[in-house]
Parts: C-alpha cells; sequence; structure tokens
C-alpha cells in the first residue's frame, strides 16, 4: 500500500513535469506556427531600407545646350542614441551655420514624425559641396552623423526661372494621396518642374541593409537580392532657345510685361519671358525657404509667370480678329472703305487717331483705324440673317473662340489661365435681356471692353496668321530623352475662317510695319531691312494705369520662323517699346546679330516699373 | 580494475547521452548567439563560445572525478558542505561583484564564480542529509521547521544578495517534501494561491470575492451534497448584499462594494461555523477556514505586491499579465524575446542564420535568453527536439531518483529533479512570455561556468549513487 502511494507521488511528479512541457509545446506551436506577427516585427528590427536618390532629369534647350542640371548637396542626418556631446560651435561653423542654429536643427529633427532615438533622421538638409568638405575631414569628431548625398537643381544661366519652375519637398497631402513619395522627397512645385515631374523625377532606388540593435550596419540584406537602383530621371529637349530667352530677358529689364515667341508651324514656344522674373539658383538650397518670402512680398509679383497668367485686354492687336470674322461672315469686303474723322461718333463713341481717310481693309489694319472697326464689328453683330443681337453676338463669340481665346491653349506649364470673352449671358446679367445692342459692346470692336488674353493667347493669334488659319498648341518640350512628345502637340487646329482672307491681314500687318513714310503705318520703328516683319500695334487702355504697349509679329513673311507677342505694362503707345522689343527679338533670333544698336541700347536704358496708376 | 569496469557499465547510460546532447547542443547555440564576422575561429577563448568550451571541458572532469571517487563523503560530508556554502554565500554578499543589480558574484581573476549555483547543489545534499536522518518523518511542526531552516540560510542569504530567481529556485523544493510525506493538497493549495495571486492582480477585488464564495459553495456541494443548504445560504448572503445596498442607496450612504460583499461573507463564515458545530460536520469547518485564509489572501496580495516586491519585479509580472504593455521598456526583453522565437517559424531560419540573436536584439542571449538562439535558428521543431529532449532527461532523472533504495539518495534524486525542472520550465516559460522574466540559466544551455558545472556536478552525483546501489546488496 505504502509502495503505491508512493509510486502514484512518483506519477503526479512527472505528469506535473509533462504538463508543463507541453503547455511549453504548445506556446510555442502558437508563437512560432500560428501567429505570423512575430516574423513582421522580426524584418522591422534587423532591416534597415536606405533609399536612394536618383538625379532629376536635364532640362536642355532647343539646340541641346544644358540649361538645368543638377549639383551635389549633402543631408546630414544623425542616430541620436549614438550622438555624445560635442563641440556645437566647431559643428555649427563647420557647416556655415549659427550655434543657434544647430541648436533648433536639433530640437525640430526630434519632432519629426516617426523620429526614433534609434533611427537616422534628417539633421540638416542641404548642406553645399564646399561646407560639406570641410565637415567631412573632421566628422570623426561627431558620433552619431551620417550623411545622405542628394542633388540639387543648377542653372547654367539665371534665365527662365518661371518655365523651369522650382523643385521642392513634397508635403504631407502629397504623400497620402501619391504613395510613390515618402517625406523627405523632392518633387517639383511649379513650372516645367510640376508638368514634366514623373519624367525628371526617376525612380528611387532602395538598398537593404541589415543591422543590429544599435542601428549599426552589418551587411547588405541578401547579398543585394533586393536592392534595386536608382534610374536617374529622364531629360527634357525644350523648344526654348536659351539665347533667345535670355536676350529676351535682358530686354525686359526694368520693364514689367511679357514676350512670349513661337515658332508657328510646330508651336513650339522659343522664348517665354515674363518680367520682372528672378534667379533660379535663388530658390535652391538652403535659403530657399527665405528667398522664397521675399520674392512672395516683392510688389511687382516676380514670382508670377505674366506670360500665361496674367489678363490684359488685346487692344488693337484684335482688330484683325474682327477683320477676319466680317470677311468670313461676308459684311467686310477688302475694297469696303469707311471714312475717319477722328473717331466713330455713334453711340457712346469711340476716338482715333491722325491718320490718312478713308481707308480699305489693308489700310485699316496699317494704320490701326478704330472707326473702321466700330463699322466692321456693328456689322458683324447686327448681320440681318442672325435675326437678334444676341445670336449675332454667339456667332461672333464662335469665332473668336476658335482662334483659342476664352479657352486654355493647353501649354504643358502649370497654372495657365483661359482668359475672358464675355458671352451672351453675362450681358444680359449686366445690361439686362434685351437692354444692349451692338453699340452697347463697340469696345469689343477695338480689342477693349470685357475681353482678356494671356500673352500666349497673343502670341498663339499671330501663330495662327502666319499659319494662315491653324496654330499648334503652344508646348515648351519638344521631346523626353531623345524621344518626341505626344501628338497633342502636333495637331493642326483650325480656325472657322477660310484661310484666303488672312492674306488680306497680313498684307496689312506687312504695311504697318513696312508702309513707306507718311502712310500713316503704326510699326514702322520695328522694320528690319532684309527680313520681312508683318505686324500689328495695340495700345492697351486698362485700369491699373498708363496703356499697355502692346505688339506682335511675324517674321518673315514669305515663310515665316517666328511669331511674337509683346506686352509691356503700362509704357503707353505700343509702337514706342513693345514693337522695338519685337523687332530686336526676331532679328536676334533670325539673324542672331543686332544691327541696330542704338535701338538696343534705347530699350535697355528704358526703366518703364514707374509708370503703374500714373493715369487716375 | 574490475570496479571501475562495474561502475562504467552500471552507469545510466541514457542519462549520460542525455546529458552530452544538452551540453552540446548548448554549445552550438552559444556559438550562433555569439558569432560574428570578426570572429571565426571556434576555439577564440576570447569569445563566448570559446571560453564555454573550456568550462564544458571542467564539467567532464568534475564528471569523471565525481564517477571515480568514493560517493560516501556525499551523506558524510553533507552538512560541512552546506556550512562551506552558506559561509561562501556570506561571503559574496560582503565581498561579491554586482552584476545585472545582484551581488552574486565571486571574482576570481577576471572571470567570477556564483556560489548560488553551488547552493542549490549543498541544499539538495543537506535536505536529504536531514530527511535520511534516523527516525526522521515529514509530520509534525517540528520537522518542518527543521525543513525550513535547511532552506531558509540559503535563501534568505541569496534574498540578501537581489538575486529573487536563484530564490525560487528553491521553492521548487516542494516536490520533495510532496514525496517524502507532505499532503498532496499542500501542493494543490500552494498551487491555488499562486492562481489566486495571478487572479487577484487582473481582476478587481470584489469579482475575487464572489468568485471565492461561489467556489467554497461548489466545494461543500461536492462534499456534502446538501443542495438546499447551499441554496439557503447562497440566497441568504445575495439578500444581505442586496439590503446593505438598499440601505445605502436610501441613506445615501457611501459603502464600498468590497463592504457590501465582506459583510455577508463574514456572516456565512459564522453560520458556517454554527452549522459544522450543529451537524457535526468537520469537512464545514475546513471549507470555512479555506474562505477565510483565501479571502485574507487575496486582500493582502496588492499590499505584498506593492509593498514587499520591487519595482522591476512589479513591472515584469504587469507586463506578462497584460496590465501593463511598455515594449521598449520593462517588456522589451521578452517582446524582442518572442520575436527572436516566433520569426523562427515552423522549420527554423537555419543554423547560423538566426538574425535577430546575432545582432544583439535580444539582450542575454547567450545566457538567460538562449532559447531564443534555439527557436529562432531550429524553428518549432528544434525547440520541440529540445524541450522534448529536456523532458526525457526529467523524466530518466526522476525514474532513477524513484529506484534509488537509499532513502538520502532518493531525496537528493528528487531535489535534482526538482531544481533542474523549476530551471528549465521558468527558463524557456519566460522567454515565451508564460512566466515573468526571472533572471535563472537553462540547464546546460545557458553561458557560464557555474551554472553548467553545479548542473554537472548535481546529476554526476546522483548518476553516481545510481551506479553505485547494487554494490549496496
Amino acid at each position: 500500500m505504502a509502495v503505491k502511494v508512493e509510486s502514484n507521488k512518483r506519477l503526479v511528479v512527472a505528469v506535473i513535469i509533462v504538463a508543463v512541457f507541453v503547455i511549453i509545446i504548445a506556446k510555442l506551436f502558437y508563437i512560432q506556427v500560428i501567429d505570423s506577427s512575430y516574423k513582421f516585427s522580426a524584418a522591422n528590427n534587423v532591416l534597415r531600407y536606405i533609399t536612394q536618390y536618383p538625379a532629376r532629369g536635364l532640362i536642355l534647350d532647343r539646340n541641346g545646350f544644358p540649361m538645368v542640371t543638377n549639383k551635389p548637396v549633402y543631408d546630414l542626418l544623425m542616430v541620436k542614441k549614438q550622438v555624445v556631446p560635442f563641440d556645437t560651435l566647431e559643428f555649427a561653423s563647420l557647416l556655415g551655420l549659427t550655434v543657434d542654429q544647430v541648436r533648433e536643427a536639433f530640437v525640430a529633427a526630434q519632432k519629426q514624425k516617426g523620429y526614433s532615438p534609434r533611427k537616422a533622421v534628417t539633421l540638416i538638409k542641404q548642406i553645399p559641396p564646399e561646407y560639406f568638405a570641410r565637415f567631412q575631414e573632421k566628422m570623426y569628431k561627431f558620433s552619431g552623423f551620417e550623411v545622405q548625398p542628394r542633388t540639387v537643381r543648377s542653372y547654367t544661366l539665371p534665365i527662365a526661372a518661371h518655365l523651369f519652375g522650382y523643385v521642392g519637398e513634397v508635403d504631407d497631402g502629397t504623400i497620402k494621396t501619391e504613395p510613390y513619395y515618402q517625406s523627405g522627397d523632392y518633387i517639383g512645385v511649379s513650372g516645367l518642374e510640376r508638368s514634366y515631374e514623373k519624367e525628371l523625377r526617376g525612380k528611387k532606388g532602395i538598398k537593404i541593409f541589415m543591422v543590429d540593435v544599435h542601428n549599426r550596419i552589418k551587411g547588405s540584406y541578401e547579398h543585394g537580392k533586393f536592392d534595386s537602383v536608382a534610374v536617374p530621371g529622364k531629360n527634357l529637349t525644350s523648344t526654348i532657345d536659351a539665347r533667345l530667352q535670355e536676350y529676351g530677358e535682358k530686354l525686359m529689364q526694368n520693364k514689367i510685361g511679357s514676350i512670349v515667341a513661337i515658332e508657328p508651324k510646330t508651336g513650339e514656344v522659343l522664348a517665354m519671358i515674363s518680367s520682372p522674373s528672378y534667379n533660379p539658383e535663388l530658390l535652391v538650397g538652403r535659403d530657399r525657404a527665405t528667398n522664397f518670402k521675399l520674392l512672395q512680398q516683392d510688389s511687382l509679383k516676380p514670382i508670377f509667370n505674366r506670360s500665361i497668367m496674367a489678363l490684359y485686354p488685346p487692344g488693337s492687336t484684335f482688330k484683325v480678329v474682327n477683320a477676319l470674322i466680317g470677311l468670313q461672315e461676308g459684311v467686310l469686303f477688302p475694297e469696303t472703305r469707311y471714312s475717319c474723322y477722328g473717331g466713330y461718333t455713334i453711340g457712346r463713341g469711340v476716338g482715333c487717331h491722325n491718320h490718312p481717310s478713308p481707308v480699305n481693309l489693308i489700310q485699316s489694319i496699317q494704320v490701326s483705324c478704330n472707326t473702321y472697326y466700330c463699322h466692321v464689328f456693328r456689322n458683324i453683330i447686327d448681320k440681318r440673317e442672325f435675326g437678334s443681337v444676341e445670336n449675332g453676338f454667339s456667332v461672333w463669340k464662335k469665332h473668336v473662340e476658335s482662334f483659342g481665346y476664352g479657352n486654355k491653349l493647353n501649354i504643358d506649364l502649370p497654372h495657365e489661365l483661359k482668359g475672358i470673352v464675355p458671352s451672351v449671358a453675362f450681358y444680359n446679367k449686366y445690361f439686362r435681356k434685351g437692354g444692349w445692342n451692338s453699340l452697347t459692346i463697340i469696345s469689343l470692336a477695338i480689342g477693349q471692353g470685357e475681353l482678356s488674353v494671356t500673352p500666349l493667347q497673343m502670341a498663339n493669334l499671330v501663330a495662327t496668321i502666319a499659319n494662315k488659319g491653324y496654330y499648334v498648341a503652344p508646348h515648351v518640350v519638344k521631346a523626353i530623352e531623345g524621344e518626341s512628345i505626344d501628338s497633342d502637340y502636333r495637331q493642326k487646329h483650325y480656325t472657322s475662317i477660310e484661310p484666303k482672307y488672312f492674306d488680306y491681314i497680313i498684307e496689312g500687318m506687312d504695311l504697318a510695319v513696312n508702309g513707306p513714310p507718311g502712310s500713316g503705318s503704326t510699326a514702322r520703328i520695328a522694320a528690319l531691312p532684309d527680313v520681312r516683319i508683318c505686324g500689328k500695334t495695340g495700345t492697351a487702355q486698362n485700369p491699373h494705369g498708363a496703356d499697355h504697349s502692346v505688339f506682335f509679329a511675324f517674321a518673315p513673311k514669305e515663310d515665316p520662323k517666328i511669331a511674337i507677342s509683346v506686352y509691356v505694362e503700362n509704357a503707353g503707345f505700343g509702337a514706342t517699346w513693345a514693337a522695338p522689343i519685337a523687332s530686336l527679338m526676331i532679328e536676334k533670333y533670325l539673324k542672331d546679330t543686332i544691327t541696330r544698336p542704338d535701338l538696343e541700347r534705347y530699350i535697355l536704358e528704358a526703366k518703364l516699373l514707374d509708370r503703374r496708376a500714373k493715369k487716375k | 580494475m574490475q570496479r571501475k569496469s562495474n561502475i562504467l557499465r552500471n552507469l545510466d547510460w541514457i542519462a549520460v547521452i542525455l546529458y552530452i546532447m544538452l551540453v552540446v547542443m548548448g554549445w552550438l547555440n552559444i556559438y550562433a548567439a555569439v558569432l560574428s564576422d570578426e570572429h571565426r575561429n571556434i576555439f577564440d577563448f576570447s569569445q563566448r563560445y570559446g571560453k564555454q568550451m573550456v568550462w564544458i571541458g571542467f564539467a567532464f572532469l568534475m564528471a569523471f572525478t565525481i564517477v571515480y571517487s568514493n560517493d560516501r563523503i556525499y551523506p558524510a560530508f553533507a552538512y560541512l558542505f552546506y556550512g562551506l556554502i552558506v559561509l561562501a554565500l556570506l561571503a559574496t554578499l560582503i565581498f561579491g561583484r554586482v552584476v545585472n543589480a545582484s551581488k552574486s558574484w565571486i571574482p576570481i581573476g577576471s572571470f567570477g564564480l556564483q556560489p548560488a549555483e553551488f547552493a542549490k547543489v549543498a541544499t539538495a545534499l543537506a535536505l536529504a542529509k536531514l530527511m535520511s536522518g534516523y527516525g526522521f518523518k515529514l509530520s509534525g511542526l517540528w520537522s518542518y521547521v527543521k525543513v525550513g531552516l535547511v532552506l531558509g540560510f540559503p535563501v534568505g542569504i541569496i534574498l540578501m544578495q537581489n538575486d529573487t530567481g536563484s530564490a525560487l529556485v528553491f521553492g521548487s523544493l516542494i516536490l520533495v517534501l510532496y514525496r517524502e510525506g507532505l499532503p498532496g493538497w499542500v501542493l494543490a493549495f500552494a498551487a491555488f494561491l499562486v492562481l489566486l495571486f495571478i487572479l487577484t492582480l487582473i481582476y478587481n477585488t470584489s469579482t475575487l470575492l464572489i468568485f471565492l464564495f461561489v467556489l467554497t459553495v461548489f466545494l461543500f456541494i461536492f462534499y456534502t451534497r446538501r443542495y438546499k443548504d447551499a441554496f439557503r445560504i447562497t440566497l441568504g448572503a445575495g439578500g444581505v448584499s442586496l439590503l446593505i445596498y438598499l440601505v445605502s442607496v436610501l441613506f445615501h450612504l457611501k459603502v464600498s462594494l468590497s463592504v457590501i460583499l465582506l459583510v455577508p461573507l463574514v456572516l456565512s463564515v459564522l453560520i458556517g461555523l454554527i452549522y459544522a458545530y450543529a451537524n457535526r460536520l468537520k469537512i464545514v469547518y475546513l471549507l470555512a477556514l479555506f474562505l477565510l485564509v483565501t479571502v485574507g489572501f487575496s486582500l493582502s496580495t496588492d499590499y505584498v505586491f506593492e509593498r514587499v516586491l520591487d519595482v522591476h519585479h512589479q513591472k515584469r509580472i504587469n507586463d506578462l499579465l497584460g496590465i501593463e504593455n511598455d515594449p521598449l521598456g520593462w517588456g522589451y526583453n521578452v517582446n524582442q524575446s518572442k520575436i527572436a522565437i516566433g520569426s523562427g517559424g515552423f522549420w527554423g531560419k537555419g543554423y547560423l542564420s538566426g538574425t535577430q540573436t546575432k545582432f544583439n536584439f535580444v539582450p542575454e542571449q547567450s545566457t538567460d535568453f538562449i532559447f531564443c538562439t534555439v527557436g529562432e535558428e531550429w524553428g518549432f521543431l528544434g525547440s520541440t527536439v529540445v524541450v522534448i529532449l529536456i523532458a526525457s532527461f526529467l523524466l530518466r532523472l526522476l525514474k532513477i531518483a524513484e529506484r534509488q533504495t537509499e532513502h538520502f539518495a532518493r531525496i537528493y534524486g528528487y531535489g535534482v529533479v526538482s531544481i533542474l525542472f523549476f530551471h528549465a520550465a521558468i527558463n524557456i516559460g519566460m522567454t515565451i512570455g508564460l512566466v515573468p522574466v526571472i533572471g535563472i540559466p537553462l540547464p546546460f544551455f545557458s553561458y557560464g561556468g557555474s551554472s553548467l558545472w553545479a548542473f554537472t556536478i548535481m546529476v554526476f552525483i546522483l548518476l553516481k549513487f545510481d551506479a553505485e546501489r547494487y554494490g549496496a546488496y
């Protein structure tokens, strides 16, 4: 009996031992086989993903000249746990910072999202190579710091800031919507950098390292089997002619306004100048934020891209559109003549300047007669077949819009505005239905009133005239990594005007520039001896001050290679400033030499910044 | 010569082979845990695997010495060994070196010895000596006091060294007492108190009071089958609680829930005692006592937990029970340990291919957390094999202990099994989050000379007894 009890006790002990080990095996089974979460944690523990940042694609001009390139900078990372106290003053002076800036950077770094004292976090961004070289020599003194090479933009010439736009760090909103981006990535914020972001950015690579508990790298993971190489961004070949762009910006110095030059046959933008501009280098590197603020606060709005965002009344240049519509609608014939005695006197009336009278169609363009176009405009709107003012206006509006007015031309730049072509509904609301007629809106005859266009649309109009009836949507990039861009930018958009009518307009524009002295030609100042320029002046009244000086032209007449529009804000007559600027640009582009140094000096020395709001 | 060959033949080779397998596996895992690209030579004695090789060599030498020396010295000098080790423990307390907040090391050159490891052997021997003494019977207060004294000295000093883990190991000797006459219900009651301790930390007092009351009523029904009386007392207690509650609401008194429950509980105990006296039911006295003790225990647990235990013990227990979650702080060890073992999967990552252990994510990975390397590199398959090997070894030693004809040898054998069992179960349990973190080594696996030698000596003294038991006749 006693023996049996004792052997029972041995059994109890054995059962306890077995039971405990069975529980252990069950738990092992659970955490090793059933629950997979530990495997993820293990990977997170051991693997460190280091992003390999690609260099952004270059931007070349139409002749292959590199305008936008990259330069190396260095981001300094720190692993807080490994940082030992160091000489802050030396650290700061090596990096070209103040001690306070370094302290602030430390505080900011530790406030970053996802901060961990064991992880490498960015401490100081975009250290220029010259500072980095000095720092690197002394880096052994500072433990816990790592370096991440990056590239930022570098500009060969200080031009075309609006076109290129700038690159900034990606914001939280974008990170949420676009999974490609991670905190600290760069992204094109404006200009070409933005519209071609996908092509320019390239593809980030990743290197996977194994790290120990102190985040020290212990070697590459699986011999780099899962690593990927950074793919550099694609190079863009721009349609811009760097020399022309540079020259245009020079001509526009100390003036407010815009120049847009287009190759008519292809729609390629040869130059796009918005003045005042800024050196694109200002928005690169460590001082970007400071400089951006300064530019933003400037009263002349240098960041604002006037070429595609400023809305101006087209002024007298718009007369050619009314002439074309009149011809198309059969209310105007080349031989139609109207007398002008200093203005159109019906209704509110429209004044005119002194010129020979009466004039026919071609002469009306040559001398830019306001009276003539008041007749033409009223004849269109009040054409009997239309039945009503509203119908007449609608037909007119449709024709105008076929020139690309009132709609975006869809240039490959962000933030393009579409301009304003008023609608029947607008006037019905403004005046009341039936409360308006062709006389009420007579300003439209000479490109004033409720009409607004961008300089780009103006350039596109003159390109359309050069092409005798069609335009190709203007664009600033012609090839990506050697491959030409999509067919949207090769399609011809025809206007609703028959091509034959354009000849009269071209003749008029030819005479406006090349007419004999005393014939009333408005733009004789723009004439070039061996290139036949066709142009039209404009003097756009506006509520901001003195009239805008407007001119558009194309050349050579026989085989147009360049169509150009020039706006100089609050500068006065079109012939005074805009016409010579256009003429110099055409000469520069077609001849590459300037034969009229006096004219050039006259433009370069002109300071037209203080003319705003003079006329109140 | 004859005697020597007998010894080898009589040695329990199953146990010896299991021992060798465990030691070799242990070394392989220490090698895997410490290995880095800089040190590849397995004889590199600057590294732990190199040193462990030396410790293993010494361990084998000790095993040989024990097998070939006289086994009578152990019963004869059991108290002497015990005395010496108590002195060594005291010396450590005074002259020792502090490692991981425990002052449990005696420095010898650049190495150190942990007397606490050897104290386990000596205490097992002393306990065996005491309980195998002529006329000793484990009944009556005096016998328990003697046992308590033998255990008390080393446990007390080790606690003073701040080495709670090692002190707890001596608690496992309750299995020896059980084998030698301690009633089974004491073992069960001890287990119940441990459970209750855990429950108190998880659940609030009120829930536990209700639980204990219901449990007692069920036990009453189980032993007496008096359903009606059980129903009456439950109803009565419930009624009293309700009454107190209603009164407190009526007179806007703030009476805590514990009081609402405690009053009927005490009343029930009183009624129970009268009931037991009237009906001459001895079991009801015991049940009343059970209720009183357990209620008192659970009420005092919070106090004990907060006042008696150190902060790091509290944190470890709370972490285990999921009361506090702090994977980078107190829970870091266990969390990383579970990640390492869990990431091993079914097949494991392959020998020397573990990433967690190799890159030092698991603290103490070659000592207390060596099982992580097993779990990560050898997977569920390998871990199970190791666990089964350890269990087999323990069961084999249990069989050996039981077959001893000599009381001293048998009691000592049970001591060896208890201590090894506690070490293995608690160590593996803590690496997989089954028990709170208690810093004790995994026998034969963990890096360290002291523990390996102590366990080797412990096991081989038993094997020597076993081999000699034929000679006794």
